[in-house]
């Protein structure tokens, strides 16, 4: 047997976006075990509710991760309004779930880069991020900024967005339609590509739910979990909305899960753009409505990686007691150690990526 | 104009972001931005790298892998604070885990503010971030030693001075350089 030998892994890292440690340890090219080490990045953000009015914390939510950004002030904002007992108009759940949606596109895009850039695909790195300026070009159009978009508040969104300017998206992304069908084409069907994602970082459907994991990873691993399933907010007006699921359980399927789930992101836009409601977009809380005393209140969402969980307290003051945020990352963590066992060190990076780790989220 | 001038090399390390200014300076070299026609490389050896690109606050946990890539560079070198945290905090700065600004950790040479961070702003400051290199590479050249900032001398030094700084040997007032 090979003597066994401990390779440091991160957190700085040239396939790391993100500072996560890892110990592999190896037995020559062969990874025995990985043994996780985080909170390079834990900020401690949590705790700032206490200090803030429950209506600036939005901003501080969305700060959370700076690509779901807009995932996080929705989770929160709708996490707040159930407790304050704020029934917010349709039209702004509509809003929020188009924004959600194409958050889920950029964030799908950028993940397809990186997980090139980690295989040594630069041209199709390169590729996905140009298509994703066209949605960071939406999001500046609309909200000004291109990261962090602070259109969502308590109580709805910041300002309407005219129908005009919903159809010019849908636009669009019709327009980016078919520079993603070559790329989809590339990262599916390509041999090279296939024989560094088939048959890696294998999860059965069994360790999956064991390990809970969730998001595409999980359907990855043909579990039909998907948050949106369950119809909250919008997404209860789809005709219909069916989980996209994978039974091939490695990283290749966990690539086809999020290829397909943009496509599904972009008529998921289109379908809640026509049936777009027309009733205003709601208001801020006035000063006298506050948080009821030991009040709580929480909301499941899918973000991009998976199910986030918020959940708040209040205290009877304009400040919240308690705000608790589950990430889909934390969930996927276990997939991942049971990923890495048993793997050569050259899949490592890909292993790594395909569950798409927000180590930001993950430590707040 | 010197080689390092010509053509840079980045690294850039991710201190306590919420991963915003993070994804911005990936996307200041991808096509649309495109930081590469300026010769620039990024790079994830801190022994390539001329200029350090630290996005986020310092905290508790990573002020030691901040000074560690630091300390790996070879002189030379600029650092670019990118984004409101990187520079004092930003929102962050009350959090419990937040020591501050990167100039807690390590001197820093360019302020970048932006929350997030805008690609066309790092480029501004890398650019900007060359000259500097041009002219320390020049004094290196004449023998002379580099002034370097005083670490931890930031708008907040006065709030919070008590903060466990570690000043490297080689940056205290005085010091020489070895050979």
């Amino acid at each position: 047997m090979a003597r066994q030998t401990i390779l440091p892994f991160g957190p700085q890292h040239p396939v790391l976006p993100e500072p996560i440690h890892l110990d592999l340890i190896v037995e020559d090219e062969h990874v025995v075990e990985a043994v996780p080490q985080i909170g390079f990045v834990h900020r401690g953000l949590e705790k700032l509710v206490q200090t803030r009015d429950y209506n600036q914390f939005v901003y501080i939510a969305e700060r959370v991760c700076g690509i779901c950004s807009f995932g996080h002030g929705y989770g929160y904002a709708s996490a707040t309004e159930q407790l304050l007992g704020i029934e917010i108009p349709r039209r702004a759940e509509y809003l929020r779930a188009i924004f959600e949606e194409l958050s889920r596109v950029h964030s799908h895009l950028l993940w397809l880069g990186l997980l090139a850039d980690a295989f040594g695909f630069e041209a199709l790195f390169n590729h996905c991020w140009r298509l994703r300026e066209t949605v960071l070009d939406i999001f500046q159009e609309t909200c000004g900024g291109r990261i962090i978009l602070s259109i969502v508040m308590v109580g709805g969104m910041n300002h309407d967005i005219p129908d005009e300017t919903l159809a010019g998206i849908c636009q669009k992304l019709d327009s980016i339609k078919r520079d993603y069908r070559e790329i989809v084409n590339t990262m599916l069907n390509d041999s090279s590509i296939k024989s560094r994602l088939c048959g890696v970082g294998y999860i059965s459907r069994e360790d999956a739910i064991d390990l809970s994991m969730v998001g595409p990873f999980a359907r990855a691993s043909n579990i039909h979990y998907d948050v949106r399933s369950t119809g909250f907010g919008a997404y209860g007006d789809l005709d219909e909305f069916v989980p996209i699921v994978s039974d091939e359980c490695d990283c290749y399927g966990r690539c086809k899960v999020r290829c397909a789930e943009v496509y599904q992101a972009i008529d998921i836009i289109k379908e809640l753009v026509a049936k777009i409601p027309h009733d205003g977009v709601g208001k801020k809380p006035g000063p006298k409505v506050l948080p009821p005393e030991n009040g709580q209140a929480h909301v499941l969402i899918e973000q991009p990686r998976g199910e986030a969980y918020y959940y708040v307290r209040g205290n009877g003051t304009k400040n919240l007691e308690r705000f608790r945020l589950r990430t889909p990352t934390s969930q996927n963590l276990g997939g991942l150690v049971k990923a890495l066992e048993n793997v050569d060190v050259a899949d490592v990076p890909m292993i790594i990526l395909t569950i798409d780790p927000c180590i930001s989220c993950t430590e707040r | 104009m010197g080689y390092s001038s010509k053509s840079p090399w980045l690294i850039h390390y991710d201190g306590s972001s919420c991963n915003g200014c993070d994804i911005e300076v990936l996307d200041s070299m991808m096509p649309l931005y495109d930081i590469e026609r300026f010769g620039i490389i990024n790079t994830g050896n801190p022994k390539h790298a001329d200029i350090f690109l630290v996005t986020g606050s310092i905290n508790h946990q990573n002020v030691k892998v901040v000074r560690e890539i630091y300390d790996q560079m070879t002189e030379p070198k600029v650092v670019v604070a990118c984004g409101i945290c990187a520079c004092t905090g930003g929102v962050f700065r009350d959090c419990y885990n937040v020591l501050g600004g990167v100039d807690k950790a390590i001197p820093v040479d360019m302020y970048v503010p932006g929350c997030a961070v805008r690609p066309e702003n790092i480029i501004d400051a890398v650019l900007k971030a060359v000259d500097i290199l041009d002219e320390k590479a020049k004094k290196l050249a004449a023998g002379e030693t580099i002034e370097k900032r005083e670490v931890g001398a930031s708008l907040h030094e006065a709030v919070d001075g008590e903060l466990p700084v570690r000043q490297p040997e080689h940056t205290k007032p005085g010091a020489k350089r070895e050979a």
